[in-house]
């Protein structure tokens, strides 16, 4: 990777700032290796939010890790990630640790564990800001503080208070600022929210909105709240078992749900309008030995003779819809599997 | 159907099962000396020819025969004789079954003590609590050997000197630490929402506190048990060498070092060496036990408290994404010195 | 198992729907140390603060709030796991508030609680077959082994954990998320109780399996006549769930009343706030015009006076409760939003906001520019972010700087509107008997 220490350049072109090849994401476990995430694909746009919803453990966080490199010793990459045409799989982890923040940044669940409880707010910024661009002074780190903090709205005046004086929702704010006063061009934001009451994750989430709209920044948003995706995500991958099994824009998905799992994910939701509860039966594979065949023809209400056989891939089934399952023709494009 | 004790044997050994390699092997390794020890202390005197209070033999014809002085090791004493003609090995052997029976006895009498201590001050809490750590924080802070000592004096004075008085002595000083950690324990344990479960079904204190406290604390005890063990071991050679220990002859290896001390100057080393060894290598063993159990349980307590949701989510194929022996992630652990990230673990 | 409870309880007179509890100005506080031994005098955080309701034999209450609101704490006050302060809770006409822990026991058999975390909730050194057989030991319900082992089996199956024998000696660590929660509730229901009080029981469960708890919960309240008081955040659960709600705020509801007339009609801008901020899964809500309350839920300690809400309240207005600390906040709030060059002049004008002193019903800012920031407060503090400014009275320049007075807000009362109670100005001020007010409360303008 080049040594550019300067400022990097917004991408200009049309192109994705995110561009996923073939990711797989696996541990080590006693019984075997275990690929939490095997095999995606997935682009961001500038300016787009990508929602990445599933169950919990059907490898969201693992992609989410992966796809800025941020995995626990041990953990295993294959595939590509490339960020505004940069290779990060195999960088050199300095490299990447300057990449993160100039470029990709991430907002965790729980940010009160993110913030050095002995240092004031301010000081989280100048030395994030002078780590990275070392010819920033540190009037100038306060200002871009200041800034920041006030787009989050957290009120200048208390930008030298130290991050147990905030409120919960006020540390999300100044996470989340702390992640853009570089101004990435991707944040990747792992259940920001989850710790959150309904008013302050509306609020989060209309901030985390705006960002994108008016700075262009690409987002990808791993929940596993389909509303939250409803409601600030233009495109969403429905993740099942470490794969995607459907992928489109929100309205589309949420009309008209192609993928029997997508179907039960968006039935067994429980909204205002919810008279009749419904369930998605059984419960995901281990992923240590999966099911040959479609992941989810065990639990499938629609499942044919053929899903425990042929691996479906993703195919069109809509306008920028796609599917990986074999009740749409293409889907079977893949090899049998043995 | 597996038997309830059997399935509450399992149950206890699955951490052991899980834990790491080096865990293990510590606990095992551990384990095995002790356990040559013990072999060797409690069925040796039945087949070797000396005991060790032993210092003639008594010839077919009725007369004694002394034994040598000072002898150096040989075919006949293997780790030669001592000043009082004592054979050495034999008085290693006796030494060793008084170490582990000072040392059972003196850690039971401080667990008997100071677990349910422990356990009542941390539930109940309020006064009694305010007392009973006061207490227990000012014998801990006293000198262990010290205390040791007083207390040896005061029952060798008042009751009888012998291994009773002595395993007395040592154990007094281990009282706290059992009080110490199993109360800090209860207090963490006593907020878990199943405590209060017990309490909404109508339990009372004490079946609140036996079933379901109890039971939950006792886990970090046999940690203390042997790592107290391994310090009992010296303290009661302290004691023994400091003269405070078991009355004289009976064999005990700090006392058997202070009187060897003489012998080093005039170029016997066997005297002082053998028992040195002795202790080095019980306390060793002992200590390995410890560490391990420590290992094998402690990240058991971490993960039955804030992890647990999620390493039992794991266990259930249902939280893939971050398999159970991977520590919740904190990026600060990698990137420690990676400012720009949002997220970044400073605690780490 | 099902309906094995004889139907012929004497308080049920069958059919009426009599309250099978009542709860009457509820208090809990608890009190707040601030030295090593010292109690902090009367500081004490204010959980549960005047909470009445009743909820009748056979419905599902729901209590919902965000975090903070009091309605854990509530819920554990009514069963007595936290001793309440002060107020009644009757329970089929006794009281519950004075009985000793001793008294409570045998009727802890008709009271369960159900967890939020079932990972926390059972006691790992149990097995399932001997933590949910408890119960059964603890009342001395069964008279021997094999009949409390029946039982657990058949309340097991009736849980749907089949087959049941399977999980009797299995560990908590070793059955599923929503397995354990299966497991928590057979333990819950194994002393046949009338009174459920269930606290998030499913929050902490992924989707597709919260659905099949819920529809555990309804199916087992249908076949064991059971009541529930449902402990929520989730509004979307609780439509659903819930024949009648109660909207909790800072320990005190803002309304309460049946649950589709609340959800279609919504009299308090709290319970507005909450339904407008909800993420539904359908996109075209999307563009909806959303009034978000600013900032978030206060602290219990120093709850705000007035109306609780009205700091965060997009709807508030004069006598709503403002107070001096109103004033400094919407300052603040204001700077996020103002270019520098603004905020440089108007910290010029105010002054550090620290030297400020605030008490309820006024606030001095020792400023040296006093002309030049009375005029700011007379005519430009209508554009502060909330609607402290129409609460002002009074703008006074002064030796030591400037004073700022505001008129009384008294804390609103439960008012019927809409055929509930409701705590809100906008319906007409009404004067709490006991509340925290600004000022002189029945000196309250009437009316928006």
């Amino acid at each position: 990777m080049s040594a550019a220490a300067a400022p990097s350049p917004r991408t200009s072109s049309a192109g994705p700032v995110l561009s996923v090849r073939g990711l797989k994401v696996g541990y080590r476990t006693t019984r075997g290796p275990l690929w939490a995430v095997d095999g995606i694909d997935l682009e961001v746009a500038p300016g787009e939010s990508v929602g990445l919803v599933g169950e919990s453990g059907c490898g969201k966080s693992s992609l989410g890790r992966g796809l800025v490199q941020l995995l626990p010793p041990g953990a295993g990459v294959r595939g590509s990630v490339r960020l505004a045409d940069e290779e990060l799989v195999g960088t050199s982890s300095g490299s990447l640790r300057r990449r993160r923040g100039e470029d990709i940044a991430l907002v965790f669940q729980e940010p009160m564990t993110r913030l050095d409880p002995l240092m004031k707010v301010s000081t989280h910024f100048v030395q994030t800001i002078r780590a990275h661009r070392p010819d920033v002074s540190k009037d100038e780190a306060r200002h871009l503080a200041r800034a920041a903090l006030a787009q989050m709205g957290i009120p200048p005046t208390r930008v030298d208070d130290y991050p147990h004086e905030f409120s919960g929702g006020m540390r999300q704010r100044i996470m989340i600022a702390l992640a853009i006063v570089l101004q990435p061009q991707l944040i990747v934001a792992d259940e920001p929210t989850t710790a959150l009451d309904v008013i302050v994750e509306s609020q989060i989430l209309d901030i985390l909105d705006r960002l994108r709209r008016d700075e262009r920044v690409g987002l990808v948003l791993i929940t596993h709240n389909l509303g939250i995706v409803a409601e600030t995500c233009d495109r969403v991958a429905v993740m099942y078992a470490g794969r995607i099994v459907e992928i489109g824009p929100v309205e589309h998905i949420f009309s008209d749900p192609k993928h029997p799992y997508t179907q039960g994910l968006l039935a067994s939701t429980i909204s205002l309008e919810t008279t009749e509860l419904h369930t998605i039966d059984g419960y995901p594979p281990d992923l240590v030995s999966p099911p040959t065949g479609c992941r989810f023809a065990p639990r499938c209400p629609a499942v044919m003779d053929h899903c425990t056989r042929v691996d479906p891939t993703l195919t069109t089934v809509g306008p920028l819809q796609e599917a990986a399952c074999l009740l749409y023709p293409g889907a079977d494009g893949a090899a049998v599997t043995p | 159907m597996p038997s309830p004790l059997r399935l509450r044997l399992q149950h206890a050994v699955r951490p052991f099962r899980s834990a790491s390699r080096t865990a293990r092997v510590l606990v095992t390794v551990g384990l095995l000396i002790t356990i040559v020890f013990g072999v060797a202390a409690f069925l040796a005197p039945t087949f070797y020819r000396y005991d060790g209070e032993q210092y003639r033999v008594e010839q077919p014809d009725g007369s004694f025969e002394q034994l040598p002085r000072l002898a150096p090791p040989s075919a006949e004493h293997p780790l030669g004789t001592t000043r009082d003609r004592y054979d050495v090995l034999a008085r290693i052997i006796d030494g060793g079954r008084l170490a582990l029976a000072v040392v059972l006895f003196s850690t039971l009498i401080a667990m008997l003590i100071g677990v349910p201590l422990g356990l009542l001050s941390g539930y109940r809490g309020g006064k009694l609590d305010r007392v009973l750590v006061t207490v227990m924080d000012a014998v801990y802070v006293f000198p262990p050997l010290l205390l040791a000592i007083i207390v040896a004096f005061l029952l060798q004075a008042y009751f009888a000197p012998g291994v009773p008085s002595a395993a007395a002595a040592v154990g007094v000083v281990y009282i706290p630490q059992y009080f110490r950690v199993v109360r800090n324990h209860t207090l963490s344990v006593k907020q878990e929402p199943y405590v209060e479960a017990a309490r909404s079904l109508g339990a009372k204190e004490r079946t609140v506190i036996s079933r379901y406290v109890l039971f939950n604390v006792i886990q970090s005890v046999p940690v203390i048990f042997t790592l107290n063990a391994a310090d009992a071991v010296l303290t009661l050679a302290s004691l023994g060498f400091l003269g405070y220990g078991v009355q004289p002859p009976t064999p005990e290896w700090g006392y058997d070092i202070s009187q060897a001390i003489i012998d080093i100057t005039s170029g016997v080393w066997w005297t002082a060496l053998w028992p040195g060894v002795a202790i080095v290598t019980l306390v060793t063993a002992l200590t390995l036990v410890g560490e391990g159990l420590n290992d094998v349980i402690n990240p058991l307590l971490r993960a039955r408290g804030a992890a647990g949701a999620k390493l039992d989510a794991a266990a259930d194929g249902e939280d893939l994404g971050e398999p159970a022996n991977v520590d919740p992630l904190s990026p600060g652990t990698e990137d420690g010195s990676g400012p720009g990230l949002a997220g970044r673990g400073f605690r780490s | 198992m099902t309906g094995s409870r004889p139907a012929s309880a004497p308080w049920s007179d069958a059919g009426s729907n009599g309250p099978l509890l009542e709860v009457r100005d509820l208090h809990t506080h608890f009190p707040v140390r601030t030295g090593l031994f010292r109690r902090g005098g009367d500081l004490a955080v204010r959980a549960v603060d005047g909470v009445s309701f009743e909820v009748r034999a056979g419905e599902v209450f729901g209590l919902v709030g965000e975090s903070g609101s009091g309605k854990t704490t509530l819920g554990r006050s009514i069963l007595k796991l936290v001793q309440p302060t002060s107020g009644s809770i009757l329970y089929r006409g006794r009281d519950l508030v004075p009985l000793s822990e001793r008294d409570m026991r045998p009727l802890r058999r008709e009271l369960a609680l159900i967890f939020q975390d079932p990972n926390a909730s059972l006691n790992p050194a149990m097995t399932v077959g001997q933590g949910v057989g408890h119960p059964l030991r603890i009342h001395g319900l069964a008279s021997s082994r094999a009949e409390a082992r029946d039982q657990v089996v058949a309340m097991l199956q009736r849980v749907g954990l089949e087959p049941a024998e399977a999980f009797l000696d299995k560990y908590p660590e070793d059955v599923s998320g929503g397995q354990k929660q299966r497991v928590v509730i057979a333990r819950a229901l194994i002393t046949h109780p009338r009174f459920v009080v269930a606290d998030e029981p499913v929050a902490a469960l992924d989707m597709s399996v919260r659905a099949r708890v819920l529809e555990l919960m309804l199916e087992l309240q249908r076949d064991l006549e059971l009541t529930y008081l449902f402990i929520t955040h989730d509004l979307a659960t609780a439509r659903f769930l819930c024949d009648r709600i109660g909207i909790l705020y800072l320990g005190n509801f803002v309304e309460w009343g049946e649950t589709d007339r609340l959800f279609d009609d919504p009299q308090h801008p709290y319970t507005r706030a909450l339904l407008d901020a909800i993420p539904l899964p359908d996109p075209s809500r999307r563009d909806r015009d959303k009034q978000l309350p600013r900032g978030e839920i206060p602290d219990a300690l120093a709850p705000p006076l007035g109306c609780r809400f009205h700091p965060r309240c997009p709807a508030a207005f004069a006598p709503c409760g403002w107070e001096g600390r109103d004033l400094i906040e919407a300052l603040e709030s204001r700077w996020t939003e103002v270019d520098e060059d603004t905020f440089e002049r108007e910290l010029g004008l105010v002054g550090q906001l620290g030297d400020a002193e605030v008490t309820a019903t006024e606030v001095r800012f020792p400023s040296a520019s006093g002309v030049e920031l009375a005029r700011w407060l007379r005519h430009e503090a209508d554009q502060l972010p909330s609607a402290v400014a129409t609460a002002i009275t009074d703008v006074e320049v002064g030796a030591h700087g400037v004073t700022v007075r505001f008129g009384p807000g008294p804390e609103p009362a439960l008012q019927v509107v809409a055929g509930r109670p409701v705590a809100c100005h906008l319906h007409g001020v009404t004067v709490r008997p006991d509340g925290d007010h600004v000022g002189d409360p029945t000196a309250a303008p009437r009316g928006p």
